[in-house]
């Protein structure tokens, strides 16, 4: 089983280093990482994915815990929460026929073609990993030339924090 | 409020911190810092190598629980520490690494003597920080002691560039940190110390084993009183050696790949183990799957991440082994097991593991390890290298003192005994302090007899001499079918490189020499150095061949090829172990 970790690490240079020597060193496999800035000055969040069945997710948490500019992790995997990922996906386009199927099937999707050329388009798609790859499932038909996706990100549900212990808020008491 | 440059900020804050003891070599990178450190009291102890140096701030940091403070330039200085900062990470050992770096403008040029020690000790530290502007200074040193000396305790780097050293800025040493990412939890839970209770006390087979977090945390008392009270047989790991009194009677040695066997048997057969500060290290369990089969574990440690690490966990306690005891102490009804003492006992009968000969015909190592322990009535601090030499020491010498056996366990650093014995006797100048080494780790550092003949400190080396990498060549005779690679070492003659460095050495040939030699080095002012030249191919046992469980120890050769082919069908091809 796929686990999302949710990190609130402290704003450093260097904090990604260490958790990705973190998760080298120790054999652990990463599906996916983000990092970006939240609502607080001093702290990053990251999402992590990694896959339960090569890994022990307790003990990644444990050691993600060592790590001093770790504030907190939570596993959110069985929360309510909302999953988003962006890809951009360039597909061979060769005629006025294809580009209109591949901007319908981008529709249906709810993305769109942010860029065209004469035998290429860009489409722009957000959404869970799921419903990323059912629409690439679409396009690969046609020729997929180039590829990014951003990684997930996550959210819980509701009224609730993901991730906001009591160290996080003194910490933004703090400034 | 002043103004202050970077290098005085640094002295005035260790001087805050307590440090009076700084062990290092100047460089480029740190001239300033030098040109600041010797207009401070500070006691500079100038190694010869900075694995030197490292080696010292650990024996000084764990002989007086405070934090050990190592200093080295930039590129090379900051290279040659990292053996005894990764030492120290892996025994939790409290210590501030001090490196000079090239100028903040230069950083990522290459410039001379630049290493990125950030990143090179990122994974050997447990933290570590590179200063970019001297305002962040006083605030990294006081974060870094603390980082070091808190929770499990662990070495700290701090990497100053050169400008930021001659910078200047307010001086203000903050009184407190603010690290909301690090909070130890000190206290265990009592729902699970309440729970570990009821389970011991329903044990028909309890058993205790107690690490280096004994040491660390000066559970002593605790530990012996519970002991006591539960009446629970005590077992340490090698670094949990002094921990608990070696001639109490509830004392039942060592386990693991050169414990004894009883030691091993009790883990194989307890129903109940209670782990306290330790870490499931695999030359203490063996082989995993058959590591205490019939045992529920309780598991104390003050690192979350040590519980379930290894070893599936019945009852995991986080919190300092020192609280821990002293709640469950409260907690727990006394005990009494005495079929269970009994198992043992005929154990220790039937398989000794320790017992010697009053006197060997030949060079004995084990047996010149026990005339030491005579020699010094059990007092002396140990300090004892890696490999052989180490193993019997921990075996054959009785330590009966708190925190007077110094080793490294985990990384296991080759050269590791002579820096660290010298950081040992400045920490405690008072006590009797021995290294015993082998002839192969002493040469990896012996240039610190400089510093042992300068410094004219009582330091006395036992020169374990086989003329082999002896433990690689016993393996390579047990395990390799007796191909001997690259074990034969050719030596020096000790005595004259002793005398070369002023220190009086002398050299043993033949067991009528051994009582007397620990005489008249315990009777020389200053350091001493007796060689002994031990027999070349005697092997330390018991044994837990790698890749095997602690029920399949063996005592001697002769049980090594019908055991590992046991081994090789219960663990599989693959699993062979390190």
């Amino acid at each position: 089983m796929k686990h999302t970790l949710v990190a609130l690490v402290e704003n450093q240079p260097g904090v990604l280093q260490r958790v990705a020597n973190l998760f080298s060193r120790r054999g652990f496999n990463i599906e996916s990482l983000t990092v970006g800035h939240t609502e607080t000055d001093r702290i990053s969040r990251m999402t992590i994915v990694v896959d339960g069945a090569t890994t022990q997710v307790e003990q990644v948490i444990k050691q993600l815990y060592k790590l001093i500019d770790v504030i907190r992790v939570s596993d959110v995997s069985e929360d309510r929460t909302v999953d988003r990922e962006l890809a951009l996906i360039k597909v061979h386009c060769a005629s006025a026929a294809s580009r209109l199927e591949i901007s319908n099937l981008a529709d249906v999707f709810r993305g769109r073609v942010v860029d065209v050329a004469t035998d290429a388009v860009i489409v722009e798609v957000t959404g869970t990993d799921d419903k990323i790859d059912s629409l690439l499932g679409m396009l690969r038909p046609y020729g997929i030339k180039e590829m990014v996706r951003t990684g997930m990100i996550s959210m819980v549900r509701g009224a609730q924090i993901t991730a906001r212990g009591s160290e996080a808020r003194m910490l933004e008491a703090a400034g | 409020m002043q103004r202050l440059t970077g290098a005085q900020i640094l002295c005035e804050s260790l001087i805050k911190e307590g440090v009076d003891t700084i062990f290092g070599m100047p460089g480029g990178a740190i001239i300033p810092l030098y040109d600041t450190l010797f207009q401070y009291p500070f006691r500079h102890i100038l190694c010869r190598h900075e694995q030197g140096a490292s080696h010292m701030a650990d024996g000084y940091a764990r002989i007086t629980g405070t934090v050990g403070v190592c200093l080295g330039t930039s590129g090379p200085g900051a290279t040659n520490l990292v053996t005894g900062i990764a030492t120290a990470m892996m025994d939790s050992v409290p210590m501030v690494a001090i490196t000079g770096q090239v100028p903040t403008y230069m950083i990522g040029k290459d410039a001379f003597q630049e290493t990125d020690t950030t990143g090179i000790t990122m994974p050997i530290t447990k933290h570590n920080y590179l200063v970019m502007d001297v305002k962040d200074l006083a605030r990294v040193i006081k974060e870094a002691f603390h980082i070091a000396r808190t929770g499990r305790p662990g070495p700290v780097l701090i990497d100053i560039p050169k400008d930021v050293t001659t910078n200047t800025a307010i001086y203000e040493y903050p009184a407190k940190v603010n690290l909301p990412g690090f909070k130890p939890k000190m206290q265990g839970h009592s729902k699970q110390i309440r729970q570990a209770a009821r389970m011991i006390e329903q044990a028909k087979k309890p058993l205790i084993i107690a690490g280096h977090g004994i040491i660390l945390s000066g559970a002593y008392a605790e530990l012996r009183a519970f002991a006591e009270k539960t009446q629970v047989p005590v077992l340490t790991t090698l670094l949990g050696i002094s921990g608990f009194p070696e001639t109490h009677p509830l004392y039942l040695g060592w386990p693991g790949m050169h414990g004894m066997y009883y030691a091993n048997m009790a883990i194989s057969h307890t129903d109940c183990l209670i782990a306290v500060g330790m870490r499931m290290d695999d030359r203490v369990t063996g082989r995993l799957n058959a590591f205490a089969p019939h045992a529920q574990i309780i598991h104390i440690d003050i690192d979350p991440a040590e519980l379930g690490k290894n070893v599936r966990t019945a009852v995991p306690i986080v919190g300092d082994a020192k609280n821990v005891l002293e709640a469950l102490l409260e907690e727990v009804k006394p005990g009494h097991h005495p079929e269970w003492m009994q198992t043992l006992s005929q154990w220790r009968i039937e398989h000794p593991s320790l017992a010697l000969p009053v006197k060997p015909e030949t060079m004995s190592s084990p047996w010149i390890v026990r005339e030491l322990y005579h020699a010094t009535e059990g007092k002396a601090v140990l300090v004892t290298d890696v490999g052989q030499a180490q193993m019997w020491a921990a075996q054959h010498y009785f330590f009966e003192r708190p925190n007077t056996h110094i080793t490294s366990g985990g990384l296991g650093p080759m050269g590791y005994a002579l820096p660290a014995a010298i950081g040992v006797q400045l920490g405690k100048p008072e006590e009797e302090v021995w290294c015993v080494t082998g002839d192969g780790g002493f040469q990896m550092t012996l240039e610190e007899l400089s510093v042992l003949a300068e410094e004219k400190l009582p330091v006395k080396i036992a020169l374990f001499n086989n003329s082999y990498l002896g433990m690689v060549r016993q393996w390579q005779q047990l395990f390799y079918d007796r191909r001997y690679s690259g074990v034969k070492m050719w030596n020096p003659d000790f005595v004259k490189l002793g005398e070369a460095y002023s220190i009086p050495t002398i050299r043993v040939s033949h067991v009528d020499g051994v009582r007397a030699a620990f005489e008249w080095a315990r009777a020389v002012e200053g350091p001493a150095m007796i060689e002994f030249v031990v027999d070349a191919e005697e092997n330390v046992f018991p044994m837990v061949p790698p890749g095997a469980s602690l029920q399949e120890t063996i005592e001697s050769a002769d049980e090594v090829a019908p055991k590992m082919q046991q081994v090789a069908v219960a663990a599989g091809s693959d699993k062979g172990g390190v």
